[in-house]
């Protein structure tokens, strides 16, 4: 028997349900554009994305394209091409949920995940309207003496459990390994969802166990449902270690997005190639 | 030889100058003038035998992290980043920043990109510079709309780190922490407290010892365009071609 699924990019998109929880990586770590376009295509409702921490054109289109109905992140941007158009106009408009959160707290939910404890503690946050508007946070007095401050408040944050987790990698191994590098939030993100699948540029005949350092820079079969090949799958996003971002692209997305018909007019083509 | 100093020039050489006696200097999102300055003081403690290490969230190169984006927020909190920049779409009197919207929250009229990691960041880094180059009485608010972080805080709170500087296109101030308030203490060029005062709807302190911004001279200057511009490309390419044309 193999030691992974090999599937196809549908497949991937046939595990994914309306209102179903999905977690959205950050552009520098592996954004699966391939699968969002196909997923945008299959027409999903009510989406809700948890962005470690940030979404950039995947979030964006997914919410352009009427498929998202909350999210939760630290930012949705198109970095140096501006303002995200169609997240920011949902918002004005409010047809979208948004949860406010701050880049260290999208990280502590998951790793109290990660190791199965209710909550984990965070410091800092307290005072902002970010804490202020978020009612599934809470503040308590710290239990412990350790800190020295006399009456200090702690603010914790619940454990959460994504539905499902996708994200485009460089390469797997024969074994269903798949190459992270240094992009350890992935693993994170991975082991804290119910389901993970992944699409590589490739599958390559090696074992990474065999060798330290391929070995402490992959993602073990272990976390992962099912893997398929798409050539290029992150463009127009960067795949760190393989190719780098296509600015062109991003750029004429962020022109197009400006306005819904332009979006509409961009999404179109894009979705007939 | 005339130098032409561009205005982001300028920008970067008074942040520079801010981080002479750092050891780590980190910086986020979308911060080319900050990336840039960071740099150009390593290049600078370089050739004066010092150490400084920078990390740029953005760049693959320019960064000291393997264990995920979470390693910023947890090397910060550890107290290992001397300095971090952060922004905002408002920032009020007493520091607090908005990066979320303008509007009441949750019913914005303009929704901006985000708080980032401003609401730990803030807390933890001894010195925060603020940098907004917008200088006017829209972004400099008696009370942002939304606090994505606060300025200060409470005594029970844990936060050895906070706000120091604030950089417009137009002038310096430094933040007094005992008093809330900013103290005007650089102006650019063609500025004066009367222009800034008009420009700034938060009332601030004048510094004594006010003066006009120090242009980078012909060896700064050097550094930057030689060596810092074709880094910053590399993790900011609009911004590079924009500014040196590389």
């Amino acid at each position: 028997m193999n030691s992974f699924d090999k599937i196809s990019v549908k497949e991937i998109v046939d595990e994914v349900s309306d209102g179903c929880l999905l977690g959205i990586p950050a552009d520098y770590s592996g954004v699966p554009m391939q699968f969002t376009k196909e997923l945008i295509k299959k027409g999903i409702k009510n989406l809700r994305l948890y962005c470690l921490p940030l979404t950039t054109i995947q979030g964006d289109m997914l919410i352009g394209s009427g498929c998202v109905s909350e999210i939760e992140a630290a930012a949705v941007t198109l970095g140096e091409f501006g303002l995200a158009s169609r997240f920011s106009e949902a918002i004005e408009q409010n047809i979208l949920l948004m949860k406010d959160s701050t880049c260290p707290a999208l990280h502590a939910q998951l790793q109290a995940t990660e190791k199965s404890v209710p909550f984990m503690p965070l410091r800092g946050v307290i005072g902002s309207d970010i804490q202020k508007h978020r009612k599934d946070w809470c503040i308590i007095p710290n239990p412990m003496n350790s800190s020295g401050i006399k009456d200090e408040p702690i603010l914790l944050l619940p454990a959460v459990q994504l539905d499902i987790f996708v994200f485009h990698a460089a390469c797997s191994d024969r074994n269903g390994n798949i190459q992270i590098g240094r992009r350890r939030e992935l693993a994170t993100l991975a082991h804290a969802s119910k389901k993970v699948f992944v699409t590589v540029e490739k599958i390559i005949d090696e074992d990474f166990f065999e060798n330290e350092l391929s070995a402490a820079t992959c993602l073990p079969a272990l976390y992962v449902d099912g893997i398929a090949v798409a050539k290029n799958g992150a463009w127009p996003c960067a795949l760190p270690g393989a190719y780098k971002a296509d600015n062109n692209e991003i750029k004429n997305y962020s022109i197009a997005a400006k306005t819904k018909d332009g979006f509409n007019q961009y999404m179109k083509l894009l979705l007939s190639k | 030889m005339e130098l032409n100093i561009k205005r982001e020039e300028l920008l970067i050489s008074q942040l520079a100058d801010l981080l002479v006696n750092d050891k780590h200097v980190a910086v986020g999102a979308a911060s080319p003038i900050p990336g840039a300055a960071a740099l150009l003081a390593k290049e600078e403690a370089k050739i004066k035998n010092k150490r400084l290490r920078v990390t740029i969230l953005h760049s693959n190169k320019y960064n000291n992290f393997t264990d995920g984006a979470r390693e910023l927020f947890d090397c910060a909190a550890q107290g290992r980043i001397d300095t971090f920049f952060l922004g905002g779409v408002q920032i009020d009197g007493q520091a607090n920043i908005n990066l979320v919207g303008i509007g009441k929250y949750p019913k914005l009229n303009k929704r901006f990109p985000g708080s980032f990691g401003s609401a730990l960041m803030y807390f933890v880094v001894p010195q925060i510079i603020l940098f907004r180059e917008e200088h006017s009485p829209r972004t400099l608010v008696n009370r942002v709309d939304f606090i994505s972080a606060p300025g200060v805080s409470e005594d029970n709170i844990y936060r050895p780190g906070g706000p120091k500087y604030l950089l417009t296109n137009r002038a310096l101030f430094k933040f007094n922490k005992n008093d809330k308030k900013f103290l005007l203490s650089r102006l650019n060029h063609n500025e004066t407290i009367e222009t800034i005062t008009n420009l700034t709807e938060f009332n601030f302190d004048v510094d004594k010892n006010i003066s006009e911004m120090i242009d980078p001279d012909n060896e700064r200057i050097h550094i930057l365009r030689k060596y810092i511009a074709p880094m910053v490309s590399e993790f900011y390419p609009e911004f590079a071609k924009r500014i040196w044309d590389v």
